[in-house]
């Protein structure tokens, strides 16, 4: 076939408009920064949270995020703490951070409730002990999943996640609960479980639901390899903390104290 | 052997009683319970053919879930594209798409699996549609 250089010309510029309008229908940016794909969902090359202590503290005793996460995902509410199940929850500064070795700290900051969850390592020492691969560390987004199909209650997971973030269900959580939520599953006896990130909204492009639900708009989710992100801006601006980060975890929720 | 013809007929009833379903079965012309499955009304359409569907429901349930879970694909791609549900993109879900339909357990996945006597785990974990009770 002959190309003229007429013909070349209209080829390239044809191919160039097709090639810049398929880009703008993938990636359309949405107002927090995060990516938002063509079929809906939210996509981060890596998750992470920063959670503003200092904005989350001065409602002391509200539970708003916690209600949400755990409504939304079947969380029994199970009295007994050697029997509980969490996803998200609150403990005291000195608990969460006990290898803050500092001492003469800011006024009551060990007496300040600081909400945890599960880190998503970048590193989870988790996942690598687990048999099935019932757990494992999402490559793409970095987020570390839960199969509840796969798991066998070996609890190793639990044993090795430093942070208590994994729950083990003793008994049928079913009955520990007011008002299940039909879109999403319960578990069953003999299955561990912790926060997922919300996997199931983000593909549905939705924030995950205790972020949502902040009234203090306390906790801020986003991509951690996209310099234009809210979690990059507020980890550029503010200084932040991890929990024990000297176990090489490398754990993605950030915290401004 | 003492008293011959009593046991002989005694082991005569007694095979008879023993397999006595299986006379009533061939020669009483039908089964007692037979599954009686109600369709969904309102639409006509399922994901797979009908047929398909009857005999591969379990694998594609197990696909499904491979491909939610494991892969992070949600939504059914049919020919290259999303499969439209209701105006929304039909997702790969038992909760959200199959059970949309058929929204009566009792009166659909419960029919077949009582009477072949399959005991699927589904619902220990996901939760069935609240069934209105007549």
């Amino acid at each position: 076939m002959n190309i003229n250089r007429r013909n070349f010309l209209k080829i390239v510029s044809v191919g160039g408009v097709v090639g810049i309008a398929t880009k703008m229908t993938f990636d359309a940016i949405s107002d927090t920064g995060n990516v938002k794909l063509h079929d809906g969902r939210l996509e981060a090359k890596r998750w992470a949270m920063v959670i503003d202590v200092r904005k989350c503290e001065q409602q002391s005793d509200c539970k708003v995020c916690i209600e949400a996460c755990h409504k939304a995902h079947n969380v029994p509410n199970i009295k007994n703490p050697k029997d509980e199940i969490k996803w998200i929850w609150k403990d005291k500064f000195h608990n969460a951070f006990i290898t803050q070795e500092n001492e003469h700290l800011p006024r009551n900051m060990n007496h300040k409730n600081v909400l945890l969850l599960c880190n998503h390592c970048s590193n989870p020492p988790c996942t690598n002990v687990c048999p099935t691969k019932a757990t494992w560390k999402r490559e793409e987004d970095g987020i570390v999943m839960m199969d509840w199909h796969r798991c066998i209650g070996c609890r190793y997971c639990v044993a090795a996640c430093p942070y208590g973030s994994r729950s083990f269900n003793w008994m049928d959580p079913r009955p520990f609960m007011n008002d299940i939520t039909e879109d999403f599953p319960t578990r069953t006896k003999g299955v561990v479980e912790k926060c997922t990130f919300c996997d199931e909204r983000l593909v549905r492009g939705m924030l995950p639901a205790c972020v949502e639900a902040c009234p203090v708009k306390a906790l801020t989710f986003g991509d951690l390899d996209n310099p234009e992100s809210e979690v990059r801006k507020l980890l550029q601006e503010n200084f932040s903390i991890r929990r024990k980060p000297e176990l090489g975890t490398k754990p993605e929720v950030y915290y401004l104290v | 052997m003492y008293d011959a013809p009593k046991v002989i007929l005694g082991i005569i009833v007694f095979l008879l009683l023993f397999t006595s379903p299986l006379w009533i079965n061939i020669f009483g012309g039908q089964s007692s319970v037979k599954p009686d499955i109600q369709l969904p009304k309102d639409s006509k359409e399922c994901v797979y053919p009908t047929e398909y569907m009857k005999t591969n429901h379990m694998d594609l349930l197990n696909e499904w879930r491979d491909k939610v879970v494991r892969e992070n694909e949600r939504f059914l791609v049919k020919n290259g594209r999303f499969v439209d549900f209701n105006g929304k993109k039909m997702e790969m879900s038992l909760s959200h798409t199959c059970m949309k339909c058929h929204n009566n357990k009792s009166q659909f996945c419960d029919q077949c699996h009582n009477y072949l006597a399959v005991n699927p785990y589904c619902w220990d974990c996901h939760v069935a549609p609240k069934e209105v009770l007549k």
